[in-house]
């Protein structure tokens, strides 16, 4: 199939960027987004053009390094999937197809569509984390027992993959699906009960340092995120902050 | 109690809970009203009540003015942080893919009401405060259901009233059922709040709209 694209160009992270018209042809229904980005490259390297850059790693769903706003949704039409994972069968002969890089003041663009996602990683480092002894006398985890409920819960938590989709759906660059999945998975568990009151107000504070935003409840992220992260862990996330607030 | 506050989510709380407070205002403003439909007798007798209790007017009335004008400025403040957190915008953004026209315009819904609450206090809140405290007029227990039959005179302040009172059924439709997801309530109980939410959301709001049809078409 034939396609139009319109795309995001960027030099660096100094310079103003633009939407710029392309052109593809014998896109094949079977390829990957991905993919069809690879063909693009090489034609444009083949003119001799700057090829696009975009963020990417595993190709399997799984590392949450791709992201791009696609036809204004993060990681395409699709639901479920990452850009990786979404194929060229999604869309028709002769459309047009808009490609963006994921759009927050705490995701500046490096280049072209690639966003800095470090802000993900702070809120991690501020207290995403366990205290467990590892220097001779360590315990084993499974010999603590948890409730299936619970682990389940947060499992499903631990799944996100901080591709960052929660936050360019939200109308509000927010980030507290994020935050609140990374908090929700230790909260969940018993060895997560040592730092609980500190992680959750320290990584609400860092959320905020960055730069995101406020969190309206429009359920977009849980809509949009590939691995199904759901709303219960923000409504988790706010127990955590009140308790840890009472607390003092 | 550290965080008063200074964090979104305290911020986000704070909004909720001052939502949940006039919600109930809203309640009892409504049953109060609608006795107006039922019993002339019955709405000047509990509107004399309100109008001249120490504690309805001194204690209780400052509260509500305190959560009416906390919860427009908090919600305008976050706005504006929230536009500030996405500097740049998408070429394009289909945001009624993955969420609500009523969850994405809270803004517009609220500044409506406000601009609605505008009127409603220079109708009756602003007349009331100057019979009562300035004026110093002698107290009338029968002047109240005059008072609210001759406000819906006027097809146009009607008609004002009726579009205000359907923009606040939209806030509402999303704004009660987000209020306890961000109190963090969300579990078995989701879908019942969800439903009496969306059920407040219609019956109160269409319940003033009736009130003021009523009044309005009666007086031909």
């Amino acid at each position: 199939m034939n396609l139009k694209l319109k795309i995001w160009r960027q030099k660096d992270a100094d310079s103003a960027g633009k939407m710029v018209d392309y052109e593809i042809s014998d896109v094949s229904p079977d390829m990957s987004f991905l993919e069809m980005l690879d063909v693009l490259n090489e034609d444009l390297i083949a003119k001799g053009d700057d090829p696009v850059e975009f963020d990417h790693d595993c190709r399997e769903g799984i590392c949450g390094a791709c992201s791009l706003q696609i036809n204004g949704e993060p990681h395409g039409p699709d639901r479920g999937v990452t850009t990786c994972q979404l194929h060229m069968r999604k869309f028709k002969d002769g459309d047009t197809i808009y490609i963006e890089p994921f759009r927050a003041k705490a995701f500046p663009v490096v280049k072209d569509l690639i966003v800095d996602r470090s802000s993900f990683d702070r809120i991690q480092q501020a207290g995403g984390y366990i205290s467990v002894n590892t220097s001779g006398n360590t315990i084993d985890a499974n010999a603590i027992p948890v409730n299936k409920h619970d682990a389940d819960k947060a499992f499903d938590a631990a799944t996100c993959i901080g591709c960052g989709a929660c936050v360019a759906a939200c109308k509000n660059a927010s980030a507290m699906l994020f935050t609140s999945a990374k908090v929700s998975q230790f909260a969940l568990l018993p060895q997560g009960q040592v730092e609980a009151t500190d992680r959750v107000m320290n990584m609400v504070r860092q959320m905020d340092l960055e730069g995101f935003g406020n969190c309206t409840n429009t359920g977009a992220c849980e809509i949009e995120c590939p691995k199904g992260i759901s709303l219960e862990n923000i409504a988790r996330m706010n127990r955590e902050y009140l308790a840890a607030s009472l607390k003092g | 109690m550290s965080g008063l506050l200074n964090t979104s989510i305290a911020r986000k709380i704070a909004m909720a809970l001052s939502g949940l407070f006039l919600i109930i205002f809203l309640t009892q403003h409504f049953v109060i009203n609608f006795t107006s439909v039922v019993s002339p007798e019955n709405f000047n007798e509990i509107s004399h009540f309100m109008g001249t209790n120490a504690l309805v007017q001194f204690l209780l009335q400052p509260v509500l003015i305190f959560g009416v004008v906390f919860h427009f400025v908090m919600g305008f403040a976050l706005e504006l942080k929230n536009r500030q957190a996405r500097n740049a915008k998408y070429a394009m953004y289909k945001g009624s893919a993955n969420a609500s026209w009523v969850s994405r315009n809270m803004i517009i819904s609220g500044m409506v009401v406000l601009a609605f609450l505008g009127l409603h206090f220079y109708d009756f809140w602003v007349p009331e405060m100057v019979y009562k405290y300035i004026e110093f007029n002698p107290e009338d227990p029968a002047r109240y259901f005059p008072e609210l039959v001759h406000k819906f005179e006027s097809p146009v302040r009607t008609g004002i009233y009726v579009v205000s009172f359907a923009l606040l059924a939209l806030h509402l439709w999303h704004g009660f059922q987000s209020a306890f997801q961000t109190m963090g309530v969300n579990n078995k109980y989701t879908p019942a709040i969800k439903t009496l939410g969306k059920t407040f959301a219609v019956v109160i709001p269409f319940g003033f709209v009736f009130i003021a049809l009523f009044h309005h078409f009666n007086q031909f």
